[in-house]
């Protein structure tokens, strides 16, 4: 619904709206957006609250998969004979897992989110793009809880600390939009299609293998095997992340590629949520 | 538009409905996908059409305009599509016609404690449902304590809702819902559940509400509730308005439309007529006994209520009479009255009866038949050969809407005065 005038939901000032069927593609409304920030925030923080309630082991579950995939990765790497940049094999694959699972995760629960939310959607009015951003949002919880686990391997393997490690949080954001970017297009198509809800687990299985998580980008040679490589948005962003954090090889063409296909992804989702938005409530 | 709030120009909405589920598979959009070149070159029809699906308009052009500080009751039978233009209002769905100008900020309680999370506390659950309604933080937290108190549940503010009673669920939920002030409020039928109790905190609420001058949209089968809250009604039907205006007409012309139509009973021929060889009856109808006092016709706690009985007399040996129950609609009888005992000549006889006004309480009564010979045998009965409905058509000063208990419900006087005073000045206070 367009509005011809928006305020903030509390101010005093005269408020006008005007409700009428909206017609073909519509940019996101962005200031109606941050006038539900306040909402954004309160929904992330009832997830995290609620995401460990009744679990015996709590938030050590956020410690516990990266972990189990890390010894899994190294079990793996022993036969397979792959190169780890000579970096420590389970410093590596730990690594690459957090990050990976930074992007599956948020990835998986934006997808799901507004099905979940049906009680909302059809009951009160909020830009619905608030949903799969706060469910991006809480992912971050279990990602911090790693990275600290992180920290503590990194001493253990007497690992160097390297100046890199400031630019953080640019590749966590890169893979929040990475996961938001996708989380858009899956979690409206959701709404119509509940398809979408059996195709995530195995398409977060498959996306896995062919991001270089499990194996160095380096490892891949074949000029347009780097090229499909690339176009993946996950690729930069984990090459990237062990830039980062270990010192591996600066990416360099590689992260542009893939932040390219985020920025696409992300733009198309968002007019593509825009534009399914206005049925959600009677769909969903 | 100065003093109008709420604008609404040629509004439609339509639904789907159909054999189909109400979300697609993506194999029948991938499949539809493939075929609309073809469809394009006029190849193919659309497969849609050709499962019968069919489109439903759930509300068809309408338009009205609401002032500043109005409160309005927007009445009609299930499906009419108030909940519908409710969902448009609160900008929850689109409309597919038409348009609504909107001054002011709307607040819309479609149902009390959406987004309650069953895990958290009820603080927690406070602070999440008032963001969701669109509270600010720092408006909350000002409200917190009023809230509370409101809601009765201060000793279990930070036991996990899930643990909560129904009824304390539903007051905290409540409790923040009616705190929540905005320029235009849009209610739906929230009001219809918990105790009498609570119904009462809950409509004296939305009474202050209106009275400050707030907009105020307020859908509602309880007629008492919108007759007491609102100064103006909408009434829909089919998706269409049907009626608007000042509320009192507006609910008379909805209870005479869903008011039963068994209060005229009539058989044209002896033959197929109840009763017995002797004595068949031919009409009973039952309407108010002041005709024509702008109440069109409908029965309401105030009116008496006369009964006309025609019959046919078909043997002048026998010695008859008609006795009739009056039973509610929980099946109680209430009274019974029987016609005088009589030898009657052959033909067309009228009896008539009245019951008198201000007896019975609101709601659904039948009339059981009986025919009695000698005074003694019953020769003939039939239940509920005619029935009719009371209502209560009148606003009330106080709080509670609910149907009052009791088979009847006589206004009845009240006085009270200080005990240590003679009786000589006594204050008379009547309460109908």
């Amino acid at each position: 619904m367009s509005q011809t005038v928006t305020m903030p939901p509390s101010s005093q000032t005269e408020y006008e709206v005007l409700l009428r069927p909206r017609k073909g593609w519509q940019p996101i409304d962005l200031i109606d957006l941050w006038n539900y920030r306040e909402l954004l925030i309160i929904l992330a923080l009832r997830d995290i609250k609620v995401r460990y309630k009744q679990t015996v082991l709590g938030a050590a579950w956020a410690i516990i998969q990266p972990f189990v995939q890390m010894i899994v990765f190294t079990m793996l790497a022993g036969m397979g004979n792959i190169d780890t940049q000579g970096i420590p094999a389970p410093v590596f694959y730990f690594c690459g897992s957090i990050i990976w699972m930074l992007f599956a995760t948020a990835l998986t629960n934006s997808s799901n989110s507004l099905v979940g939310s049906q009680n909302l959607i059809t009951k009160i009015y909020f830009p619905r793009l608030v949903i799969p951003i706060s469910a991006v949002i809480t992912s971050l919880l279990d990602f911090a809880i790693a990275l600290a686990m992180f920290f503590v391997i990194v001493l253990v393997y007497r690992q160097p600390l390297h100046w890199q490690m400031l630019s953080l949080p640019i590749f966590v954001a890169l893979a929040f939009f990475a996961a938001l970017a996708v989380g858009l297009w899956l979690s409206a198509m959701n709404v119509e299609f509940r398809d979408v809800r059996y195709i995530i687990p195995f398409m977060v299985q498959i996306w896995l293998f062919i991001t270089p998580v499990i194996y160095p980008a380096a490892s891949v040679i074949k000029p347009w095997k780097r090229i499909m490589l690339a176009c993946n948005p996950m690729t930069g962003v984990v090459e990237g992340f062990r830039w980062c954090m270990l010192g591996t090889p600066w990416p360099g063409r590689l992260l542009v590629v893939s932040m390219a296909s985020i920025t696409v992804l992300l733009i198309g989702g968002l007019f593509y949520f825009r534009r399914m938005e206005k049925t959600f409530a009677d769909l969903v | 538009m100065s003093d109008i709030a709420i604008k609404v120009e040629g509004l439609s909405k339509q639904y789907r409905i159909g054999k189909r589920a109400p979300y697609k598979t993506l194999r029948e959009s991938l499949t539809g996908l493939a075929t609309a070149p073809l469809r394009h070159l006029g190849l193919l029809t659309h497969p849609e059409s050709a499962e019968g699906e069919t489109s439903f308009w759930a509300l068809k052009d309408v338009s009205f305009e609401i002032k500043k500080g109005e409160a309005v009751g927007i009445i009609g039978r299930n499906g009419a599509g108030k909940s519908t233009l409710l969902k448009i209002l609160s900008r929850i769905t689109e409309p597919t016609e038409g348009q609504i100008r909107i001054k002011g900020r709307v607040g819309s309680l479609l149902e009390v404690g959406t987004g309650f999370h069953p895990e958290l506390t009820g603080r927690e659950n406070v602070y999440l449902n008032g963001a969701i309604l669109g509270m600010a933080r720092g408006e909350i937290a000002k409200k917190f304590d009023e809230m509370v108190a409101f809601s009765e549940v201060e000793k279990f503010l930070d036991t996990p809702v899930k643990h909560y009673s129904s009824g304390m669920y539903m007051r905290l939920a409540f409790a923040v819902a009616a705190h929540l002030e905005p320029e235009i409020l849009v209610v739906d039928e929230v009001l219809a559940v918990g105790d009498a109790q609570f119904q009462k905190k809950c409509l004296g609420k939305m009474g202050d509400v209106a009275k400050q001058g707030r907009t105020v949209l307020f859908v509602s089968h309880n007629m008492t509730a919108v007759q007491t809250l609102c100064q103006n009604a909408i009434m829909l039907a089919k998706g269409q308005v049907c009626n608007q205006g000042p509320v009192a007409p507006v609910i008379r012309s909805y209870m005479a439309d869903m008011a039963p139509r068994d209060r005229d009973v009539n058989w044209a021929k002896p033959d197929d007529a109840p009763g017995t060889s002797a004595l068949r009856i031919k009409r009973i109808s039952i309407t108010p006994e002041e005709a024509g006092d702008g109440n069109h016709g409908l029965l309401t706690m105030q009116s008496p209520v006369r009964v006309d009985t025609e019959f046919w007399s078909r043997e002048p040996k026998a010695k008859l009479h008609i006795t009739y129950h009056l039973l509610n609609d929980q099946g109680i009888t209430v009274l019974t009255s029987g016609s005088p005992s009589a030898k009657r000549e052959n033909g067309t006889y009228c009896a008539t009866f009245t019951l008198p006004g201000n007896l019975l309480n609101s709601g659904g009564y039948f009339l059981k038949l009986l025919i009695v010979e000698d005074e003694s045998r019953v020769v003939f009965q039939r239940d509920a050969i005619a029935s009719f409905e009371v209502i209560e058509a009148t606003a009330r000063e106080k709080a509670y809407m609910g149907r009052e208990l009791g088979v009847v419900q006589p206004p009845l006087v009240w006085n009270i005065w200080p005990a240590n005073v003679s009786g000589q000045v006594r204050e008379r206070n009547s309460q109908p």
